[in-house]
């Protein structure tokens, strides 16, 4: 088990270098001189010789991609052209809340589509199973920031009053606040990768308020995030039911399930041990594709329900041109997309044990 | 011994196959979901091409003596007689949503039709050379990671981070999305022209002296159609979202463009005082994407006879 994942982490290598190239290069292909671009129009050229001297710009491309690779492994993101500051602050800002939105919307899309893809397999050919492919079809062809402000529209003005009403947009309520877990904990010397981890749990709403007790700061995030997370999971909710049908379907097909059903074993433990286990793999497949979409989902919802994640700053720093930023974000998304998929090839290897003999 | 009567082999005797497209297409009239995703797409088509006759005003121009973000005004449903007829209301610029809904579609069509189509040729172009190798395996390695490392971003993301460097437009964010769309398509190719390079009929064009070309574009190509079709299809209706997601981000189309996802965004802000202006244009890309979405499923039914779904 572990030489297989050492070797699925090895193989992760090449990606990442090709990553950074891709992002590196996407910062090359931006036109105008970067000096004008940083210090405007009336820049002179001392000051210009100066700048590219300052930032490793007078040196060869490839002596500049080092360069780069090498910050990067030193945590270091640049900083923003907009105010100056450093990226991996921005980052440890922006990065919780769309960790807990994605997160959410992942728990929701696999819990339901896992459940509603077995009782179409299970009830194959009738109404409940037609109903739910139906609606998988019609879930994957919804646009998601459509999707976000019908959910908006009904759980903020069409229930408002009643119990189910919920807030259309914003993070917490007004009321609320993060207090930084360094001030909590009188911590006053952390410093780079101590800090940043800091800094992420106590921008995550949810995660501060477990670690500090405070629930009711747990209980209103929750709320802000349950249209966003819904809006964000119905996609990945209809592929994942989809996928969960076929893959039970096939497995109930098989000669093994017969033979298990003539030794008498009862159908709802046989479902359980014998066919969705096997199943899990294409499911497993498909949940880390789905995590993709679902970091693409969460750019567009938080740009309509007003949370400021990485998405809406993303956006943001593209409109306003800030480079560093776009370049900053876009590496740290892949890493947890590739990450994700390292989670995925591992879980393979613990659910089927002849992946981890090839 | 009277002589027995020889057979004469001919051409009528034998029972005429027919071409496996025309089989391909009927069988794809029969199959249920297709059919409402053909029915649903004869719509928009309609829609597209008969545009200026269909829509009752210009999509584009502001109208006067209208109420702006008015709700909807049908005849038929009890709508007083002396208001003039808009069937989806009026959006914030005073132009009648009905007709630029119906422009929508011709723009939304074509921004499916071509993205994908050009993805198809660069990304089949690509998937077919590192696939049948007759330039050397090394080619294959190096195409093949390099879409890797483009796959490792998420989708819409990348396509985002395009956007930035080409700056936001129409052309460039159907450009960002197309070069998004090229290794999905690269692969479909990749992986059909390599079982299909193996094939008898491909090592017999090979003994007669075809070149390398040849063989590659009128053996191999034409027979590893089949998974491109099916991957087309699903892609229009990735594309037409995608594009869609770049506009209501204000990535895509520009003011005063009848684009869907445009419509969206700029209104997005209505949603509690005018939600019919957010309820069309989303339904009309559900609807479209849907009817892509239902017959590239159907397509792969029908191209695919291993895969037996349930209907």
């Amino acid at each position: 088990m572990i030489q297989f994942l050492v070797r699925r982490l090895v193989l992760v290598l090449p990606v990442l270098l090709g990553i950074l190239l891709v992002t590196f290069t996407i910062t090359r292909l931006v036109p105008g001189d970067p000096c004008y671009v940083m210090l405007g129009e009336h820049a002179t050229q001392a000051s210009c010789t100066a700048f590219k001297a300052r930032f490793g710009l007078d040196k060869s491309i490839p002596e500049q991609f080092v360069r780069y690779v090498f910050n990067i492994m030193h945590g270091d993101f640049g900083n923003s052209l907009k105010d100056r500051r450093p990226i991996t602050l921005i980052i440890s800002e922006r990065l919780p809340m769309t960790i807990e939105l994605a997160f959410l919307a992942m728990l929701f899309a696999s819990i339901f589509g896992i459940l509603l893809g077995v009782i179409s397999a299970l009830k194959r050919n009738t109404a409940a199973d037609t109903l739910t492919m139906i609606g998988a079809n019609v879930g994957v062809s919804m646009p998601v920031f459509w999707l976000g402000l019908l959910l908006a529209y009904f759980f903020a003005l069409v229930l408002k009053g009643t119990p189910f009403a919920l807030p259309p947009s914003g993070r917490l309520s007004a009321t609320m606040s993060l207090v930084p877990l360094t001030k909590v904990w009188g911590i006053t010397d952390a410093t780079g990768l101590k800090a940043f981890l800091l800094a992420m749990l106590s921008n995550s709403a949810i995660m501060n308020g477990l670690l500090t007790g405070n629930l009711e700061l747990v209980g209103d995030a929750l709320k802000h995030l349950i249209l966003p997370a819904l809006a964000v999971g119905t996609i990945s909710l209809a592929v994942i039911a989809r996928t969960t049908r076929s893959a039970l379907l096939d497995i109930l097909g098989q000669d093994y399930i017969r033979t298990a059903r003539a030794k008498g074993l009862p159908y709802s433990s046989l479902v359980r041990k014998h066919a969705l286990r096997n199943a899990l793999i294409p499911i497993v497949t498909i949940i880390g594709i789905q995590t993709g979409a679902l970091l693409s989902g969460a750019v567009l919802t938080e740009t309509i329900f007003s949370l400021p994640g990485v998405g809406s700053r993303m956006v943001e720093a593209i409109l306003g041109r800030d480079y560093p930023v776009v370049q900053g974000f876009s590496v740290v998304i892949a890493l947890i997309f590739v990450f994700t998929n390292l989670i995925v090839d591992a879980s393979y290897a613990y659910l089927d044990p002849r992946v981890r003999v090839k | 011994m009277t002589k027995e009567k020889v057979p004469v082999l001919s051409a009528e005797g034998i029972p005429q196959r027919d071409n496996p497209y025309a089989i391909m297409v009927r069988r794809l009239f029969h199959h249920r979901s297709a059919q409402l995703g053909m029915f649903l797409l004869g719509i928009l088509i309609l829609c597209a091409v008969f545009a200026e006759q269909i829509a009752p005003f210009d999509p584009i121009k502001q109208l006067n003596n209208v109420k702006r973000r008015d709700t909807p005004c049908i005849h038929l449903l009890g709508c007083p007689a002396e208001k003039e007829q808009h069937l989806m209301g009026i959006d914030g610029n005073s132009r009648d949503q009905f007709s630029r809904i119906i422009y929508g579609a011709r723009l939304s069509l074509q921004i499916g039709v071509l993205t994908v189509g050009f993805a198809i040729i660069i990304g089949g172009l690509l998937g077919a050379i590192a696939g049948s190798g007759f330039i050397g395996g090394w080619v294959d390695d190096v195409i093949m990671r390099s879409l890797d490392v483009l796959m490792a971003f998420p989708s819409l993301l990348l396509a985002i981070a395009i956007v930035a460097v080409l700056g936001p437009g129409l052309i460039n964010a159907l450009l960002a999305i197309a070069i998004v769309e090229i290794p999905i398509f690269a692969r479909v190719v990749r992986a059909s022209v390599v079982s299909v390079k193996e094939m008898d009929y491909v090592m017999a064009s090979k003994a007669l002296g075809a070149s390398e070309l040849n063989v590659l574009f009128n053996r191999i190509l034409p027979n590893s159609l089949s998974p491109l079709i099916v991957q087309g299809s699903l892609g229009i209706a990735a594309v037409i979202l995608s594009a869609a997601a770049l506009s209501f981000l204000g990535l895509g189309a520009e003011f005063p463009t009848p684009e869907w996802g445009l419509m969206l965004g700029e209104e997005r802000n209505s949603i509690f005082n005018a939600p019919h202006l957010v309820f069309f244009p989303g339904i009309a890309i559900m609807i479209t994407v849907l009817s892509f979405n239902l017959i590239g499923d159907g397509l792969r039914d029908v191209l695919d006879p291993r895969l037996v779904h349930g209907g």
